[in-house]
């Protein structure tokens, strides 16, 4: 059952990546400009340089002479087979750059994961177990806020805090952990918090709603007049249903996490995809942007992918569509 | 209290059908809900100072003023000035403007497009409804700032290509919305009631059925303006959104980063700026959910 679930849902797949893909391949299309001097950052002055033979030549080579559906399909060729062209800048291949890239940003999506959910899940539990008490109030009013605060400023304000005024932490840079997992910790410390502040505010409300959806059922109040010890019946019983519920928002929220990591990795100069794409941006290297960009969107569709399959395996009784 | 007021709100909806008396029901809920209440009152106070910005401005927000740079709050300048010594306060105030601008433009671009794509999409159904619906799971495939900051990479930054960098993205949530309440409208009695008196389905659909989706899409507009005040002053941060010397919230963020150590209050006040105006949104779509959808009272 499970398993003709996975296939369906890998079925369904296919034709949003194959959007995701003509999305990402019209990004070049729609800048400003004759993509051919887009594609091998050519400005205006330099264009006069070239000979109308030449310039021909070049537009041949890069597929731009063909018609848009035979290029999108040309190109989609080349991505199957990892080729997603050379960076402008760096004249390298974009597959090694992000392959480069990508485990900088796992990593700290990691971090900012475990952060989150150390935070949201015992904050989230205690507001429901105290409801309509100072620490609800509190952990309510952490998650108001923490879903308004914009993550660049806190990030900021972390910096200031933690690395300017009181000089414990570093404010940029970056160590493998499998190379220097102290180190690594250092530098993760204040953007995982970051990220995992953007992860627990929304999780923490959600968690203390579906505490108190279980606390209210009826196996919660036979588990009480059976006489179970409240640790029991709070963690055993509620809180490993409310968790089921959470895997999702958990999940897509993980899932955001990685479309909203450019910041975070832009202010602590945190070298992965997310930094990687606002580089591109700003060197106007666009294959390099269109790389960085099918990355993560590619990313995010699978992660949604198997927190769907997780959640149909947690709960069987839940129908996916 | 809450549970008292929902049933008039739902009843004045219901059976008076009277529009002004379920408004001024909505008004009655919202005021007892003082989270709610709390949220109105700030996005007034945003809205109100962004239209009246030149009055309530103690300075002029572009002049520069170097033997003033990155003063403290207090004195002359109430919140200090930044690194061009240009009064904190004053680009604040303005920059109310420029978010309130952006936000409108998104959401205007979010809903005309959305609103009638969800329509057509229910009503007509079969692939009609498949081909829009895969196009919108697309749209929703990407992480939205992502999507913004590819788009604004892709057209240059600036008030237009903000417009859509950011419509686009709430296309989808638009979409959605109304498809579900015209799917679930499609089959009833009134609107065959409507056929039958020879209504085209156009009229059908834009005054009959339309006018339901309402109350969901008032919420959703709401939240968005505050996603579309915070994804502003992200690609203004990152430098992709409004070039300099805009006053946008996000632009004066990044202008101060590089004198953090100098004068951190010039980041202080207009991150807590964003932070508050979206908290007003947030507040007042979560207060307008808890009117609209009575299932919310459970939790």
């Amino acid at each position: 059952m499970l398993a003709r679930y996975i296939i369906r849902r890998i079925l369904q797949l296919v034709p949003v990546l194959i959007l995701v893909s003509i999305a990402v391949f019209l990004i070049i299309r729609i800048i400003p400009g004759d993509p051919v001097l887009v594609m091998l950052g050519i400005d205006a002055e330099e264009r006069v340089r070239i000979s109308e033979e030449q310039y021909r030549v070049l537009q041949h080579q890069l597929g731009f002479d063909r018609p848009i559906v035979i290029q999108y399909l040309n190109w989609m060729d080349r991505i199957v087979r990892g080729d997603l062209g050379i960076s402008l800048g760096s004249r390298r291949p974009i597959f090694e750059i992000l392959l480069e890239r990508y485990p900088a940003t796992i990593y700290l999506a990691v971090a900012a994961l475990l952060t989150g959910l150390v935070i949201a899940i015992p904050t989230g539990v205690i507001a429901a177990i105290r409801q309509n008490k100072p620490a609800d109030y509190a952990a309510m009013g952490f998650a108001l806020w923490g879903i308004a605060m914009p993550n660049f400023w806190l990030a900021l304000m972390l910096i200031v805090l933690f690395s300017l005024k009181l000089g414990w932490l570093p404010s940029i840079g970056y160590a493998s952990p499998l190379d220097n997992p102290l180190l690594f910790l250092q530098h993760v410390f204040l953007p995982a918090i970051v990220m995992g502040t953007d992860l627990a505010a929304p999780l923490t409300r959600y968690i203390r709603a579906e505490m108190l959806e279980q606390l209210k059922q009826d196996y919660v109040r036979t588990a009480w007049a059976k006489g179970l010890p409240p640790r029991m019946v709070i963690i055993k019983h509620a809180f490993k249903n409310s968790l089921i519920a959470a895997v999702t928002v958990v999940g897509l929220q993980t899932a955001r996490l990685l479309g909203g990591s450019t910041i975070v990795e832009t202010v602590f100069s945190w070298p992965g995809v997310g930094r990687l794409l606002i580089e591109g941006i700003y060197a106007r290297d666009y294959p390099i942007v269109q790389g960085a960009v099918l990355l993560i969107a590619v990313t995010y569709v699978f992660i949604n992918l198997i927190v769907d399959i997780v959640y149909k395996w947690l709960d069987p009784r839940i129908k996916l569509d | 209290m809450k549970q008292e007021a929902l049933p008039r709100a739902w009843s004045a909806a219901g059976a008076v059908n009277s529009r002004i008396s379920r408004f001024l029901d909505v008004c009655r809920v919202i005021a007892r809900n003082r989270l709610a209440l709390l949220g109105l009152v700030i996005v007034s106070i945003g809205l109100f100072t962004a239209v009246f910005a030149p009055f309530l401005a103690t300075h002029d927000p572009y002049e520069i003023d170097i033997p003033n740079r990155l003063k403290s709050p207090g004195g002359e300048n109430w919140l200090g000035t930044d690194f061009l010594g240009r009064d904190t306060f004053t680009r604040i105030v303005y920059g109310a403007r420029t978010a309130f601008q952006v936000a409108i433009g998104a959401v205007f671009i979010g809903a005309v497009f959305g609103i009638p794509l969800g329509a057509i999409a229910g009503f007509s159904g079969r692939w009609i409804d498949s081909a829009i619906s895969r196009v919108m799971d697309a749209i929703m495939a990407f992480p939205g700032r992502l999507l913004a900051i590819a788009l604004v990479a892709s057209m240059g930054g600036g008030l237009f290509s903000l417009y859509i960098a950011l419509g686009v993205n709430s296309i989808p949530s638009y979409a959605r919305i109304v498809r579900g309440v015209v799917l679930s409208q499609k089959e009833r009695e009134y609107v065959e009631a409507a056929r039958m008196t020879g209504e085209s389905d156009f009229r059908i659909l834009f005054f009959q059925v339309l006018p339901n989706c309402l109350s969901p899409l008032l919420v959703r507009l709401s939240l968005d303006f505050g996603n579309a005040i915070l994804a502003e002053s992200s690609l203004s941060f990152l430098g992709l959104g409004l070039p300099p010397p805009t006053p946008s919230w996000g632009l004066m963020l990044k202008e101060v980063t590089p004198f953090l150590q100098l004068q951190p209050m010039a980041a202080f006040f207009p991150g807590l700026t964003i932070s508050l105006i979206i908290l007003g949104f947030n507040l007042l779509g979560d207060g307008l959910r808890d009117v609209f959808d009575p299932r919310q009272y459970e939790r």
